[in-house]
């Protein structure tokens, strides 16, 4: 083997390495849609056509994408302190039961009450994750392993609470009663009306503005912050962190803390912008599409929103799409989601070598 | 009496359900020992599942699918492999994507297949592993204590759990009393001194990842094949992730892995029964508590409050070969 890799232009590795990347994930992709018998070209119209073909579309577009922004900066923020956090699912889930127990017990007045409610899911999600965080920062237990076991906890415990403590009474389904004290996030199509602006019914709720919002905070936490420069010295290098009179475990713990209440942003745009109420496995697995927004994002800020709106509308489109084409199932976003994980995350030097290659003859060929 | 019938039937469950365990613990161990830790044996797992039903289904033969299942379940090891030993990848990252694919390709292609939202169709009796009667389970039937012990939890399983209950002992001989197992631990805990050795870090740690594609795979082929008669999305259900917590719960070792597959394989078989049961002084044990207790028992381990639990040093690590 030689050496690792050929340093290459900057616009390469920002750009063209993460593209190739990304292609090859869809390139896979459109060759399974074609092995199952369905023409991937006409697939992509259709998916993009219900995504973003008519304002309803991309209100729901833009409604999964404020989760995956969220989801997607919880784990972004945890890779730059050199952690990997599989545990957004579950800490969504438990931030979830910190803004319902507000919506369900505690009335406030007017706009107090929401805001409480965010700040509730972000304390829940910050609690659950401090666990691990502390036992990875303390005990020296590995995070990723804490964290899929913690995954498993929250379905057990919010479980047992739906089921047999906040249930709604004489009644069958594992959900809560709809908060009676409001507090809920308005949703666009209300906000625009009283502006005349016909927005169609959508669940997009002003999470989305908390989420673009989010995104820049951790942009500005991370580069623009003495506690973002120690954060990602401990990424980089723990020892010399050290040196520099950083702690790495006080990072690990602030890190998951961080990580853990961005996570609860899923929890607000789900349960608080739309089901105004607490429903079982609300979280859907979106823990996990921010580990592919937050790798195809690059763990940047503005990446990972340009990520997220891409998920939003595979999500929404892979819908619509299953409906038209019932042979691609919306697993056929699971399976692209897997792939951008493995080309942008797992293989991702795959293509430098070669691209190196490439534009190094290109660079030593004389001008004629 | 009725407490003793009770728990042979318990305990027979537990059998049952600690038998993909088993087998995909020891595979994860065969990994980790040589340095390669996969949290990918869930979607391994599926995936060994998925391959043996739809094999079985289209031949009919409970061994095709056995085979289609291995093979499938190496060939994804080998993308983990790959990614691991060639590409020196984030180990977690591939194998998230691993549980990723598995997870929406194998609904993707069984709904594809036989549109029923990707459960394969029921199969034949002729094309799954069978329970298989051992001698004098008639004779011995009739006697007391004994007679339902032998017929319950000795005899009267099929291959694939006598397979998974010989495995934990051959695995021990292997990694302890052979020159390849000495050599596949030290790739784990110092490879660069393998590899001073004069002996290939690559070559050991592929042997060891298809080593753990096979015991996955069957894994799978259990679930689809004899557990079950067909393959349902999702069907692995977290038990590729319940496996990993053994691992970690038995530290990397062999007899503990499989006392601890058995323990938690238990604890499903006593959730499963004491649904709504009520225990006289504590009233009704919420199902949900012990489903959890694997999980928070493997947490407590790994905090270091009762033993600790040290990874093989050079798992998760890349090797590097110095010029």
């Amino acid at each position: 083997m030689s050496a690792p890799h050929k340093p290459l232009p900057g616009w390469a590795d920002v750009a063209l390495i993460p593209l190739i990347n990304v292609a090859a994930a869809f390139i896979i992709s459109g060759l399974v849609v074609l092995a199952i018998g369905e023409n991937p070209i006409e697939a992509v119209k259709l998916l993009v056509g219900g995504a973003l073909g008519n304002l309803e579309g991309i209100g729901f577009t833009l409604y999964y994408a404020t989760s995956f922004i969220f989801t997607g900066l919880a784990v972004a923020l945890c890779f730059h302190a050199g952690l990997f956090n599989i545990g957004v699912d579950g800490q969504a889930y438990i931030a979830g039961l910190g803004a319902a127990l507000v919506g369900l017990y505690l009335p406030l007045p007017g706009y107090s009450q929401a805001i409480v409610a965010i700040l509730a899911a972000a304390l829940f999600g910050a609690a659950f994750a401090a666990i691990p965080g502390y036992l990875q920062a303390k005990r020296d237990s590995h995070i990723v392993i804490t964290t899929i076991m913690f995954n498993y906890i929250a379905s057990a415990l919010m479980g047992y609470l739906l089921v047999n403590v906040l249930r709604r009474p004489r009644q069958m389904n594992p959900e809560t009663q709809t908060f009676p004290h409001g507090g809920t996030i308005p949703q666009l199509h209300e906000l625009l009306k009283p502006f005349g602006v016909e927005w169609p019914v959508t669940p997009l709720n002003l999470s989305f503005f908390l989420s673009l919002i989010a995104a820049f905070v951790v942009w500005l936490l991370i580069w623009r912050t003495r506690l973002g420069y120690e954060i990602r010295a401990v990424g980089v290098n723990p020892t010399a962190a050290v040196y520099g009179g950083v702690s790495p475990a006080r990072i690990t713990i602030v890190s998951t803390l961080l990580s853990g209440a961005l996570a609860g942003g899923l929890a607000v745009n789900v349960i608080l912008g739309e089901e105004h109420r607490l429903v079982l496995e609300f979280t859907a697995g979106f823990g996990f599409v921010g580990i592919a927004v937050a790798l195809m994002g690059r763990a940047h800020p503005v990446g990972i929103v340009l990520a997220a709106i891409l998920f939003g509308v595979l999500y929404q489109g892979g819908a619509e799409l299953a409906f038209d084409k019932p042979k691609i199932s919306r697993d056929m976003i699971v399976v692209i989601q897997g792939l951008v994980v493995l080309f942008a995350g797992a293989l991702e030097h795959m293509f430098r070598r070669p691209v190196a290659a490439l534009l190094a003859r290109r660079v030593s060929q004389p001008p004629i | 009496m009725e407490i003793f019938d009770s728990l042979v039937v318990i305990f027979a469950s537990a059998i049952r359900l600690g038998v993909p365990l088993i087998l995909a613990c020891i595979a994860g161990l065969w990994s980790e020992r040589s340095g390669v830790v996969d949290i990918g044996l869930e979607g391994k797992m599926l995936t060994g599942a998925f391959a043996a039903a739809v094999v079985a289904t289209f031949t009919g033969s409970a061994w095709a699918g056995l085979l289609a299942g291995v093979t499938a379940s190496v060939a994804v090891s080998l993308i983990h492999g790959y990614a691991s030993i060639d590409q020196r990848a984030n180990q977690i990252v591939s194998g998230t994507a691993i549980n990723m694919v598995a997870d929406g390709m194998t609904a993707l292609i069984g709904n594809a297949i036989w549109s029923q939202g990707g459960r394969t169709p029921q199969l034949p009796d002729s094309a799954l592993f069978q329970p298989i009667s051992l001698p004098f389970e008639a004779a011995l039937a009739p006697v007391p204590i004994l007679g339902p012990i032998y017929s319950h939890l000795i005899s009267h399983h099929d291959l694939i759990t006598y397979f998974a209950f010989a495995i934990a002992p051959l695995t021990y001989w292997a990694l302890y009393s052979t020159r390849f197992g000495l050599r596949l631990r030290a790739v784990g805990e110092n490879p660069a001194a393998v590899d001073t050795a004069g002996l290939s870090v690559r070559g050991l740690r592929y042997g060891a990842v298809m080593i753990c594609g096979v015991l996955v795979g069957l894994s799978g082929v259990y679930l689809s094949l004899a557990q079950a008669a067909y393959f349902q999305p999702h069907m692995s259900a977290g038990k590729g992730f319940i496996a990993l917590a053994a691992l970690v719960f038995a530290k990397w070792r062999p007899w503990p892995a499989l006392a601890t597959c058995l323990l938690f394989g238990f604890l499903d078989a006593l959730s499963i029964r004491m649904q709504g049961a009520v225990i006289p002084g504590l009233g009704e044990v919420p199902v949900q508590a012990i489903q959890a207790l694997p999980y928070v028992m493997t947490v407590v381990l790994l905090a270091g409050f009762i033993g600790k639990a040290i990874p093989p040093k050079a798992s998760g690590v890349p090797y590097v070969k110095e010029r």
